[in-house]
């Protein structure tokens, strides 16, 4: 059986699965719970000083009959004494001396107000500590979380702060609310930060009640931004992710976050770089028995690749992700259907007529609709394949462009050698 | 007419088992899992398919059920794990769990998955009575708890499920393989030996340290009425058993069977499989007293069958055969023609071999236990039809499975 266990910035956990700092993790009998059901370790719902939640908090995106496939809050940081957490994280770790509790942290921007809190949670047991530079509102209205994020000096100063005093490794949480996300990670390993994690979540309305014209969550008539998360964020995060990890000059362990719901998710996170990764809202959804899967299928999937230790995992498709520029123009992919799997509903026709390249023949056949693929016009933009509803119905298939491997900087360099491009 | 014993639901390909998983909401505390005699996790076995864990998916059900791949095929799911699903209140159609827990068990089998494994011995050595669904589950639950089985078998390895189980539900051969399966994990079978003659009681009890009393229920019997020996009158039990080793076993013309039960009811089907032209189901009772479930009557119908209600057998009627059936309805006798009758009126306990079992109390024809499945005889542990009265696959499988965690902690006892 592989190996599952991580060594996090000297933080030892045994499998790559954490909960992220949320309501998951609100207390000691969760966490433990959580532990129970097989989760390497938490982060603690962010500790800092008491605030006020308000009353309907959550609401969500639905895709058809799927629920939940991108989650809003509008919640803050603990509101919990911060006596009663740390008492809490000492008695969790107390239980559990193999799985990880991480502290997230939010103060106001003071150097002694961060140095205590970093005292406490340290003294309470915490095995590292993660600063929460990314929650988008309330707190950031404050000069906390994502405002702290936004600005990479703050982020930097306040790693600093926090390194003066911290015995166990710093994590910063980085925030995907900004136009490049490399700044404010390379400010938190200027001031010091073991690691990063991301995303935090994602600024946005949900919707709006077409009755009552006000926004969701729905606080007596009114709302506010909130935080976006939940399956529809992977891609994002996904991105954020290869740019940090690719970023030769942050050069840090990274703990992935976002839509990530079971272990297909976590790989991929893992194969652009994560050493650990993070989940909130499928935990928020199904509950802490989602991890079994997880450890499960992980472990076999490294079982059938014949990789002993997950940590051989990390970062392996990092050099595929490329610049456009890079890529070879003259790979040329078209088409193909299956006429056996074919139920005839004439969606990829549609597709490709009107939003695509007109590639598709159609015509009535047994009173469906029989399609067929132009090959000279197919362009290879994969439209019909994503929208047909039937499983390996439509593949993609390579033909010989007959041409040499090119690229954009390569044309460039000789564009009359490569005319052809032109009539496309 | 042979597809009709070709198991009827095709298994389901990657795709749809796919669509089918994600369709699952998967429940907490969920309703089919409670539904399952052997508690399998069910909203965990799919999520595993969805994610494409199918190991895992096979390992989950495994873990509750080691039969779970005949089970898959043969179990009633509209009544048990299928009939709970919350689908039903969506008006939607309810799972298709069954079929998900085949394609799962399927899978494993395929790549050499094993069900269970062994754990370190410890002390202790069992004797099982029966290698049906009830004697095997116990016989695994012993051997993963580190503690050696011996099964001892008089006729076919998986019991009922190798000679019962209609074959359009799971065929004879399915039934073997999946007995191998189970051997293949490390399963002790000793085949062709009925115990109280072949090897005695006396000798189990000097060598094993528990028995395990798996026998299930008996042939069905003779009615007790003028001409029921016949030749032509045929057990239900003999004729599907027979059927089940070949599909050329002869068959009448026209076919009356007798009983209502879900017995009754397959060798309507079965009988109809092999060619009979006219088959005839008679209940003593009206249809709404039969026991047999409401999903099987609706498929004997779309066999072709008939049905006869409020039907007391008086005498069978021939010379040399059987030519025809007499009944009495409303104290009015009702004749029918045939040349084939089947008895389907319930499966007799094995009264003899219960005599013969020491300090072991048996009540109206079954084992007595206690919730722990012990009998009176605290050596002697008990489960499936034998104790039951006849119920389902999945039933010996849960009885079998206690009674195994039950010998094992009555062992360590015994041994301090
Ligand atoms: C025709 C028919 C169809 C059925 N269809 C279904 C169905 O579709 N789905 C379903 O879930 N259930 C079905 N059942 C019920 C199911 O088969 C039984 O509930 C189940 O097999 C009971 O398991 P068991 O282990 O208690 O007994 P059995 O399966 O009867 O096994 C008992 C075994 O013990 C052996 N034995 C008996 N005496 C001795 C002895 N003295 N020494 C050694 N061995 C001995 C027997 O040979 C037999 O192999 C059906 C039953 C019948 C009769
Ligand atoms: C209700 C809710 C509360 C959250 N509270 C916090 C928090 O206190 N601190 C923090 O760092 N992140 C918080 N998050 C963000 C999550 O930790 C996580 O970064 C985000 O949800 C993305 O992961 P997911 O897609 O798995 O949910 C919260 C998220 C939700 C849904
Ligand atoms: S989940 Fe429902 S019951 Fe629980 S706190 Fe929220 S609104 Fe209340």
């Amino acid at each position: 059986m592989a190996d599952l266990s991580i060594n996090f910035c000297g933080i030892r956990s045994p499998n790559p699965f954490w909960l992220a700092s949320a309501p998951p993790t609100n207390t000691g009998d969760q966490v433990m719970r959580a532990f129970d059901a097989g989760w390497g370790g938490a982060v603690w719902k962010t500790l800092g000083d008491p605030i006020v939640n308000v009353s309907s908090r959550y609401a969500s995106v639905d895709f058809g009959s799927v629920r939940m496939m991108g989650l809003n809050n509008i919640e803050l940081i603990t509101d919990r004494p911060l006596d009663v957490n740390l008492r809490e994280i000492a008695e969790v770790k107390k239980r559990y001396p193999k799985q990880v509790v991480i502290a997230s942290l939010m103060v106001e921007s003071k150097r002694e107000a961060w140095h205590q809190i970093v005292k406490q949670a340290e003294g309470a047991g915490a095995d590292g500590l993660e600063l929460n530079f990314g929650c988008p509102h309330g707190m950031s209205e404050r000069g906390m979380g994502a405002a702290v994020g936004q600005v990479p000096e703050y982020a930097c100063q306040i790693t600093e702060w926090v390194k003066q005093v911290a015995r166990t490794p710093v994590i910063v949480k980085l925030t995907p609310n900004i136009t490049d996300i490399t700044y404010p990670a390379r400010a938190a390993k200027k001031g010091g930060a073991d690691a990063v994690s991301l995303i935090n979540t994602i600024n946005s309305i949900m919707s709006i009640d077409l009755d009552s014209f006000s926004p969701r969550p729905d606080v007596a008539g009114h709302s506010a931004h909130g935080g976006y998360c939940g399956p529809a964020v992977k891609p994002i995060a996904l991105n954020m992710l290869a740019q940090v990890a690719k970023d030769a000059q942050v050069a840090i362990p990274i703990s992935g976050i976002g839509g990530i719901s079971n272990w297909r998710d976590a790989v991929e996170f893992i194969l652009l770089g994560a050493s650990t990764v993070q989940v909130c809202t499928a935990v928020m959804h199904y509950g802490f028995r989602i991890v079994e899967d997880m450890v499960e299928g992980l472990s076999n999937y490294l079982d059938e690749k014949k990789i002993a230790s997950v940590s051989e995992l990390c970062g392996r498709a990092l050099p595929r992700v490329s610049s456009w520029e890079n890529l070879d123009l003259n790979y040329k992919i078209v088409a193909a259907v299956d006429e056996q799997k074919c139920i005839g509903c004439g969606l990829c026709y549609v597709a490709c007529n009107d939003g695509a390249h007109q590639a598709i023949g159609a015509r009535a056949k047994n009173g469906r609709t029989e399609v067929e693929i132009l090959e000279d016009k197919c362009v290879g933009c994969n439209l019909c394949s994503l929208v047909c509803p039937v499983d390996g119905c439509i593949s993609m298939k390579q033909i010989d462009a007959g041409r040499p491997p090119l690229t954009w900087k390569e044309y460039q360099r000789n564009p009359n050698a490569h005319t052809h491009l032109a009539h496309k | 007419m042979e597809e009709l014993f070709s198991e009827i639901k095709p298994a389901l390909t990657q795709d749809e088992a796919l669509a089918e998983a994600n369709r699952c909401l998967s429940c907490f505390d969920a309703p089919c899992t409670r539904a399952c005699p052997t508690h399998i996790d069910v909203p965990a076995f799919i999520k595993k398919i969805a994610t494409g864990n199918l190991r895992g998916s096979a390992k989950t059900i495994f873990d509750a059920n080691v039969l779970g791949a005949s089970c898959a095929r043969v179990c009633p799911t509209e009544v048990l794990c299928e009939g709970a699903c919350v689908m039903h209140d969506l008006h939607a159609r309810p799972i298709q769990i069954g079929q998900l827990q085949r394609h799962s068990t399927d899978w494993a089998m395929a790549h050499a998955m094993l069900p269970f494994t062994k754990g370190t011995r410890r002390r202790g050595k069992v004797a099982i009575i029966g290698a049906g669904p009830a004697g095997l589950a116990c016989a695994a639950g012993l051997e993963q708890r580190g503690i050696d089985a011996v099964i001892f078998e008089a006729e076919k390895e998986g019991g009922l499920n190798t000679t019962g189980v209609a074959d359009y539900k799971m065929t004879a051969g399915f039934s073997r393989r999946e007995v191998a399966f189970l051997k293949q994990s490390g399963l002790t079978i000793k085949s062709g030996v009925r115990v109280g003659k072949d090897i005695s009681l006396s000798d189990l009890e000097r060598d094993f340290d528990a028995i395990f009393i798996g026998v299930g229920l008996g042939r069905v019997g003779k009615l007790g009425i003028a001409g029921d020996t016949l030749p032509g009158v045929v057990d239900a039990i003999d004729f599907i058993a027979a059927l089940k080793q070949s599909h050329q076993t002869p068959v009448g013309k026209k076919v009356v069977v007798i009983g209502g039960g879900n017995t009754s009811i397959d060798a309507v089907t079965q009988a109809l499989a092999l060619g009979a032209e006219e088959v005839t189901l008679t209940y003593r009772r009206k249809l709404e007293e039969m026991p047999a479930y409401e999903h099987e009557v609706e498929l004997a119908k779309k066999f072709g069958a008939r049905f006869e209600f409020s039907l007391l057998p008086i005498r069978i009627i021939g010379e040399g055969k059987v030519q025809a059936i007499e009944f009495s309805r409303d104290d009015k006798v009702v004749r029918i023609d045939c040349d084939m009758v089947i008895l389907a009126t319930g499966q007799k306990p094995h009264l003899p071999f219960f005599e013969s079992l020491p300090n072991v109390r048996i009540e109206r024809g079954s084992v007595v236990v206690n919730e722990k499945m012990q009998t009176t005889n605290p050596k002697y542990f008990s489960g499936g039809d034998c104790v039951s009265g006849g119920k389902e696959v999945v039933n010996g499988v849960a009885d079998g499975k206690l009674a195994a965690q039950s010998i094992a902690i009555w062992i360590e006892g015994k041994h301090g």
